[in-house]
């Protein structure tokens, strides 16, 4: 029962309000499309600020404390409601499978827009963007606002099979050049027998070079955004990595999504990946201490035994 | 009508828990910090610490299990930044302190008095595991003499007389009268009670439970000390969600409630329930009359 009347990309004019609203929202629309459930939400002040990668905190079912991320994957005007926010939530366990399966007109409390997004480069440079499975939703904004801006988008989407595979379609309209991967090499290049991580860390160097890309967006699982932020300093260009790292709050209260981060002064700081992220420069993160304290962090360093 | 705490008078009876707020510029997005009753910091130690490992806090049936391992910027930095901004926010700052030694709490307590807008002094004397964090082991019994007694006499000496001193004890309903007689007779100027109770992460780690099961627990230990003393200040903390939690606590006993776990699912919870409280101060359907609470 769409009522779109119109569609905006995520993020506003410059001078559009910005920060998190804590509101009750309503799913318009639910859709099953391959793996995944697409949700649209009419959520009241919260459409509005979104920008290219910020997501919104949803519950996760009675008896459930902590909260859910979902990126948002797109802003629209919905006639009668305002504006809505669409997600896609992959049913993997008993939080995103409880929202999946609520119906239209199931009412939420939601938060949103939170965490730091994208920044966008102020020329009109070549941007590489690489999406694995549901985590590439947040790209999709992104990519109408770099197109916006006259850069050259070329996009790498990776999944593990085509019911996992992001809008490829939807893709081809903003990018220059698309490059599929997938697991099982049902589309796009084969992959049989290699994680996803390893067949873009294989795919991206040729991809970077082909593009001579200046910066690298990249949304996907921690493994992957590894090698992509690795793959991006080879080629000499910026990466900005969205990371999901697990936390009850995602509004930056409670300290639970520590993520290793190098700072300007080249000392480690544990930061929130829902506050000072969900996107870190990827030169940034210490990737191969993720949910571990390191042991050359800034609080160490300052004498602080723990 | 203010209620009266220690020595300050709190303009409402509802505050966030220390470890559940963040540095306060995150709830301010959802809320005038001034509109609470007060602000209680996460725990701040002398020197910086960078926490625990991954997972930190996990759901559990009951509630929420956590092991973030104090991660705070140490005194120097909350001095510095964290601090004056609560001030400028308007927030009646309360600060959560832990030391690894009684003279650290001494100088915590003597620098966190030094500074301008501090409503009250938190001291944490029941971390789960302080062993594991290196602080000073405080799960002896509480007699005079003892380390949690030399910790609150020596903050009580070391602060201006007009910074009460708060001491933030276990949610132990058998013992807690006890703990609370031998603090006031150090000189504390009023108790919360509680924290989380020790538990274990699926894992194994150790970790603190938190959340709407400890709420009866967190009750009956303010009743217990409201009967045993019921001049002193206890604030209840433990599980409240919802402003009838809140009015439940304060018909126990409870001169106001600290908010912890519930801001987790949703940071505008400290403001509703205050809010609800202005409204109907005893409730709708009689909820403050604290039907079974003795004394
Ligand atoms: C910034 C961010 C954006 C996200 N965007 C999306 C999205 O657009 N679509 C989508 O389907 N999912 C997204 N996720 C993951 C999602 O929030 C849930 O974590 C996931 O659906 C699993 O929750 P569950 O209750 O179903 O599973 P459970 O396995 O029961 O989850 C248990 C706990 O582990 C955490 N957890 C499990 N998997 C992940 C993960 N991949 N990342 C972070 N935490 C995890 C959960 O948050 C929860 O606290 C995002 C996560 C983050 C941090
Ligand atoms: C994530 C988290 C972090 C916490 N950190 C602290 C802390 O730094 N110092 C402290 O005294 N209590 C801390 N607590 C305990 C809470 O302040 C509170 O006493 C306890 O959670 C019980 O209240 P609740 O059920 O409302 O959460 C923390 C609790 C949680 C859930
Ligand atoms: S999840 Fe609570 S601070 Fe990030």
């Amino acid at each position: 029962m769409s009522t779109a009347t119109g569609s905006t990309t995520a993020g506003g004019a410059p001078d559009t309000p910005t920060g998190p609203r804590h509101v009750t929202g309503e799913i318009l629309t639910t859709k099953k499309v391959g793996a995944y459930q697409h949700l649209t939400l009419a959520v009241p002040d919260v459409a509005e600020r979104a920008r290219p990668g910020t997501f919104v905190a949803l519950p996760a079912g009675e008896g459930r404390l902590g909260r859910r991320a979902f990126w948002i994957r797109g802003v629209r005007t919905v006639g009668g409601f305002g504006s809505a926010v669409e997600v896609v939530v992959d049913p993997v366990g008993p939080g995103s499978r409880w929202l999946a399966a609520q119906p239209a007109g199931t009412r939420l409390e939601v938060t949103g827009p939170l965490g730091r997004p994208f920044s966008l480069p102020r020329d009109p440079v070549s941007c590489v963007l690489v999406g694995e499975g549901y985590s590439a939703a947040c790209l999709f904004p992104l990519a109408s606002r770099l197109k916006e801006r006259g850069c050259t988008v070329v996009i790498l989407l990776a999944a593990a099979d085509e019911s996992r595979l992001l809008a490829a379609l939807e893709a081809r309209r903003t990018a220059r050049s698309v490059t599929v991967v997938t697991g099982d090499g049902s589309v796009g290049r084969a992959g049989a027998g290699s994680s996803l991580a390893d067949l873009v860390g294989a795919a991206l160097p040729e991809v970077l070079a082909r593009a001579e890309a200046d910066v690298v967006y990249a949304a996907a699982p921690a493994a992957t955004l590894a090698r992509v932020a690795g793959a991006a300093e080879d080629a000499g260009a910026w990466s900005q990595t969205a990371l999901e790292q697990p936390g009850p709050c995602l509004t930056g209260l409670c300290q639970g999504c520590a993520v290793p981060v190098l700072g300007e002064d080249r000392v480690v700081r544990m930061v929130r990946g829902c506050t000072e992220g969900p996107v870190l420069r990827g030169d940034r993160v210490r990737w191969d201490s993720l949910g571990r304290v390191p042991t050359e962090t800034a609080e160490t360093a300052g004498g602080g035994a723990v | 009508m203010g209620r009266h705490v220690a020595t300050v008078d709190l303009p409402g009876p509802v505050l966030t828990a220390a470890g559940c707020a963040g540095t306060g510029r995150e709830l301010a997005a959802y809320g005038d910090l001034s509109a609470l009753g007060g602000f209680v910091t996460r725990t701040i130690t002398l020197r910086p610490r960078p926490g625990g490992p991954l997972p930190r806090v996990v759901e559990s049936p009951s509630g929420l299990l956590h092991a973030v391992g104090l991660q705070n910027p140490g005194l120097d930095r909350f001095l510095a930044t964290e601090l004056p901004w609560l001030v400028r926010a308007g927030a009646r700052v309360v600060v959560s302190i832990a030391g690894e030694t009684v003279a650290e709490h001494a100088e915590l307590a003597r620098r966190v008095g030094q500074s301008p807008g501090v409503a009250a002094v938190e001291v944490d004397l029941s971390e789960p595991d302080p062993l594991d964090w290196g602080l000073v082991e405080t799960r002896e019994p509480m007699a005079s003499g003892l380390v949690a007694t030399r910790i609150v006499a020596t903050c009580r000496r070391e602060l201006p007389r007009d910074v009460p001193v708060l001491a933030k004890v276990r949610p132990d309903p058998l013992r807690v009268l006890d703990q609370a007689l031998a603090l006031v007779e150090a000189g504390v100027d009023g108790l919360v009670v509680g924290h989380s109770l020790p538990a274990l992460m699926p894992d194994g780690r150790h970790a603190g439970l938190s959340g709407p099961s400890l709420f009866p627990v967190a009750r009956r230990c303010v009743a217990e000390v409201h009967a045993g003393l019921p001049t002193l200040p206890v604030m209840g903390c433990g599980g409240v969600a919802t402003a009838d939690d809140a009015r439940a606590m304060l018909a126990a006993g409870a001169v106001a409630v600290q908010v912890g776990s519930a801001l987790l699912a949703d940071p505008t919870t400290a403001h509703r329930i205050s809010a609800e409280l202005a409204a109907e101060p005893a409730g709708g359907d009689g909820a403050a009359d604290g039907a079974g609470v003795p004394a």
